[in-house]
């Protein structure tokens, strides 16, 4: 009979009902869609390093110094590594990003396609000419791009040569001289990626290139590229998201309270009624508490809804742009979020109601 | 001389000795009531009547445990209400009391049958009570009861708060102006119910008004003046 009521008093306050789950809602669509995001973004640049095919990433060696170029690393150490033993194939990358979370890249493609196995051309061919491009297939749909298009980048106009499947390197590649060029970064290198003849043999050879290459190169074995792509690995993004999780926590419990503090104000004369009929003060605590535990699962529903609409558009209407991904390891966290603003918001008001008197509330007009 | 049998009295249902109630207001004592002494019978119909500030509202917030008493004696159904906690008041309303109100007081998100399951519910009593079904059908309201207060006139509304109130078979049934609200063929209607009530079923009754019409329905009348009981 008490959730009847809970129910039919959320009911018969449709719209304030509707208002606050629609809140609640946008918060959890919100924390979903940011670690969807992060997540997303994340696994899109893990997919991309694992499509190289590469056993080894050698990096600049940034212990003690600071650089703000994108290619802070000699071409020179190309044939060195190329000599070492079990190094079957080394192609040098540089990596010049465009936009915020996109990048191009320059390599000497047939070397890369001997390591990476080669891109699956959806339209045209690898790159040959300096101004030739190649886009991902995402990217060409999004733009509704097809081969032998101008595509304007870096204030540079490419020719459109190819359009391959994503997942290997990046969104945009193109010959390593002409990026160097364009970049002033002639000589120089962002990354080099190594193809070993028995992978097996990853970890020996990482310390050995480590060893050989100390202070200025830093080896790091594919199986830790892809491990660093996850959101523990970035404490900044952790301690963004557990800031922006309490926000979201002060933010439901300041609905939820408004709602419940107004909710507590109309009915008054109810409480009077309830305590008339003897309804312990406990008992109108555990109403309130009832119905804010309602709205914010209701909440949590339209905020999953809302989730997976808000991917759903993204994966559809600009699918080169954001990666999202669903998260539903994260949805029983974000119920425990919307579930702790809303109940922290309904004790206040739940306590007013429980002490509220009864004489004083059947007389409340 | 031969002796007359004397009929045997009902037990008292409600006694009230020297009942004092004082309301703090700002920084003023107000005396509401002022040593008021009573008795009701079981199975009374009894009508407290007096003009506005006479006390009677107050005596029934004390008899229905809305309210603690300041001083004196009140005795419901053989319990001592001033030793009574907040907390067993509560109990006492669950089960003792049953209130019917001038402005019926339904729930207005609950029908009718809701509204009276919930004082059971309230009373964690899960099974309907017996005779319940005539009680029903001599208010007049069973094809109503599917219905939320809004739908219902005022009459049906006072009526479903009726069976609310006996809903709980309580011992005493308190009614505070239960024909404020009314015209008056509503008003005889609830009053001429109030009385079936009374003599069918036996349900000890004491209705507030100040209106003597309405007190006329009633076996005694209680007048109350200044918060003390002026004469019955």
């Amino acid at each position: 009979m008490i959730n009847k009521l809970v129910i039919e008093n959320l009911k018969h306050r449709w719209v304030r009902t509707l208002l606050s789950a629609l809140v609640v809602g946008v918060l959890v669509a919100s924390i979903t869609t940011l670690i969807g995001l992060s997540r997303g973004l994340l696994e899109e640049r893990a997919a991309r390093a694992k499509g190289t095919g590469a056993d080894i990433f050698l990096k600049p060696d940034a212990h003690g110094t600071i650089s703000f170029s994108s290619a802070p690393m000699s071409d020179k150490f190309l044939p060195l590594v190329r000599k070492q033993p079990h190094v079957a194939q080394a192609v040098g990358v540089l990596v010049q990003p465009i936009e915020l979370i996109t990048s191009m890249n320059g390599v000497d493609v047939p070397q890369f396609e001997k390591i990476s196995g080669g891109f699956h051309y959806v339209e045209g061919g690898p790159p040959k000419d300096p101004d030739d491009l190649l886009v991902d297939e995402s990217y060409a749909r999004q733009k509704n791009l097809h081969a032998g298009a101008t595509v304007n980048l870096l204030n540079h106009d490419w020719h459109l040569c190819g359009i391959a499947e994503g997942g290997m390197l990046a969104r945009f590649v193109v010959r390593l001289d002409r990026l160097q060029e364009l970049t002033s970064n002639s000589g120089h290198l962002s990354q080099i990626l190594v193809k070993l003849d028995d992978p097996a043999r990853t970890n020996e050879e990482v310390a050995r290139l480590n060893e050989l290459l100390a202070g200025n190169l830093k080896a790091i074995s594919i199986a830790d590229v892809l491990s660093q792509f996850s959101i523990r690995s970035f404490p900044q993004l952790e301690a963004f998201i557990n800031v922006i999780t309490v926000m979201w926590v002060v933010v439901g419990f300041l609905v939820v309270f408004l709602s419940m503090y107004t909710a507590v104000v109309e009915r008054t004369r109810e409480i009077g009624i309830l305590k008339a009929l003897g309804a312990r003060p406990r008992t109108i605590l555990d109403l309130l508490i009832r119905e804010a535990i309602l709205l914010a699962l209701v909440g949590w529903v339209i905020g999953i809804a809302l989730a997976l609409l808000a991917r759903t558009l993204i994966v559809t209407l600009a699918p080169a742009s954001l990666n999202v991904v669903n998260v539903p390891d994260w949805w029983p966290k974000a119920a425990a979020i919307a579930l702790t603003g809303a109940l922290l918001g309904a004790i206040y008001p739940g306590l007013k109601a429980a002490r509220q008197d009864a004489i004083e509330a059947l007389s409340y007009e | 001389m031969s002796s007359m049998p004397q009929p045997e009295l009902a037990p008292e249902i409600i006694r009230v000795r020297g009942l004092r109630k004082v309301y703090r207001v700002g920084v003023l004592d107000v005396e509401a009531l002022r040593g008021v002494d009573l008795d009701v019978r079981c199975g009374e119909f009894v009508a407290v009547i007096g003009p506005s500030g006479s006390g009677k509202s107050t005596l029934f917030h004390i008899l229905g445990g809305l309210a603690p008493p300041t001083a004196g004696e009140v005795w419901i159904d053989g319990v001592d209400l001033r030793k009574m906690t907040e907390s067993e008041r509560t109990v006492m309303r669950q089960r003792k009391v049953g209130f019917v109100f001038q402005k019926y007081n339904l729930l207005p998100t609950l029908s009718a049958k809701d509204n009276i399951a919930l004082a059971r519910a309230i009373a964690g009593i899960k099974t309907q009570p017996a005779g319940f079904e005539s009680v029903l059908k001599m208010l007049g309201i069973g094809h109503r009861l599917g219905h939320k207060p809004r739908a219902l006139s005022g009459g049906e509304q006072q009526r479903v708060a009726i069976a609310r109130a006996l809903v709980n078979h309580p011992a005493i049934l308190l009614a505070d102006e239960p024909t404020g609200n009314l015209d008056t063929a509503n008003s005889n209607a609830v009053l001429e119910l109030l009385r079936d009530l009374n003599k069918r079923t036996g349900q000890t009754i004491l209705m507030i008004t100040h209106n003597p019409e309405a007190a006329a329905f009633a076996d005694r009348i209680v007048s109350m003046r200044d918060g003390k009981v002026a004469e019955g």
